[in-house]
């Protein structure tokens, strides 16, 4: 079926906080390597609560907003469909499972990580991860590539953050002014 | 008692800043657990944020283990609690006032502006979370093939965090 033959809803989705809770538990115990494409499947492909444009509106919002993108989403969506309590239902929800697996993870770390066999194991998943976080930075940044402007705003706050190691908050505050400055000499009507 | 509300003022500040995501204050992170409170060496930073990397979940449960390391369970609740609900409360306000302002310029202009910020802050996340990581050459060619490795095939990325940790595990150090 096209997108555009989905039919429209004739009243706003009400949820209740348990199968919130229930969703965003099952996206955030499957969601191995980052939540979202988790998250995105059970709402939008098993449940059907959003379409796929919905979705993205949601997300574009999100990821304009600080924060934990999957967390400014549970907040959002649970608050829409159910109110205060539905944002809660969701949060705790996908968060709770995996800080449980995580506090298990790191006793166990701080109870064997002496052990030779532990320790290198430790090392090679340390490389592995900085090597993941340098490759989504890459991905990041290579759309970026035939814009001067976004490449200078680019080096710029790496050179600040990574090279000089320079105050977080005075280097935004420099930064991103001039940033939104540039983007917005550069988008004309 | 201080170290908890060290850690509940340093995250708490960061949720606001954590813009594109809680990976970009990962530099601001290092600086401020590893370099200006001493609380760990960059090497624990790095094996808490790779940690934290192998179980499912947001990225950001990294604070949690964090705070944990600092201060144990109250300064593991008092981190990811800091770093949630000032970032949580200002969303639940912006969800119902989205659609007022989607359209406008200046909500594109704001975007198209934090794009650039977004991706030189996850740039130096991962060069420092490398140079953090690479302990010594082996390491750092490990970190090496998962970069390339990554940006080469569709793998997904528990794949390449296994077989890393593997690779570790065999010998390789």
């Amino acid at each position: 079926m096209p997108p555009h033959a989905e039919p429209i809803r004739a009243e706003p989705l009400r949820l209740g906080a348990s199968a919130l809770f229930l969703a965003f538990f099952q996206a955030g115990l499957m969601g191995f390597g980052g939540t979202l494409p988790m998250i995105r499947r059970v709402m939008v492909e098993e449940r059907r609560w959003q379409t796929p444009a919905e979705f993205n509106e949601l997300l574009a919002l999100c990821q304009f907003l600080p924060g934990a993108n999957v967390a400014n989403l549970a907040v959002i969506f649970g608050s829409r469909v159910c109110g205060i309590r539905g944002s809660a239902a969701a949060l705790i929800g996908l968060l709770g499972a995996p800080i449980a697996i995580v506090l298990v993870i790191v006793s166990l770390y701080d109870r064997y990580g002496g052990y030779a066999p532990v320790r290198h194991l430790v090392t090679g998943l340390s490389a592995g991860a900085a090597g993941l976080i340098l490759a989504t930075a890459v991905k990041i940044a290579t759309p970026l590539r035939t814009s001067p402007r976004a490449l200078a705003i680019l080096a710029a706050s790496f050179a600040a953050l990574g090279l000089f190691r320079l105050p977080f908050l005075p280097s935004l505050a420099v930064i991103l002014p001039a940033s939104i400055a540039l983007a917005g000499w550069s988008i004309r009507e | 008692v201080t170290h908890v509300a060290a850690l509940i003022l340093i995250f708490a500040e960061l949720s606001f800043l954590a813009i594109g995501g809680a990976s970009t204050t990962l530099p601001a992170m290092e600086r401020a657990i590893v370099h200006q409170q001493h609380w760990m060496s960059a090497a624990e930073f790095v094996r808490l944020f790779a940690l934290a990397q192998a179980a499912p979940g947001p990225n950001m449960l990294v604070v949690t283990l964090f705070g944990w390391h600092v201060a144990g369970a109250a300064g593991a609740a008092a981190a990811t609690l800091a770093f949630l609900l000032p970032a949580c409360v200002l969303a639940y306000g912006m969800g119902h006032l989205w659609v007022r302002f989607r359209d406008r310029r200046w909500r594109r202009v704001v975007q198209a502006g934090l794009v650039p910020v977004t991706g030189g802050l996850m740039l130096a996340a991962g060069y420092l979370l490398v140079r953090g990581a690479a302990t010594d050459w082996r390491a750092a060619a490990l970190a090496a093939m998962v970069l390339a490795g990554s940006l080469a095939t569709k793998r997904h990325p528990l794949w390449f965090l296994g077989a890393a940790a593997l690779a570790g595990l065999a010998g390789f150090y």
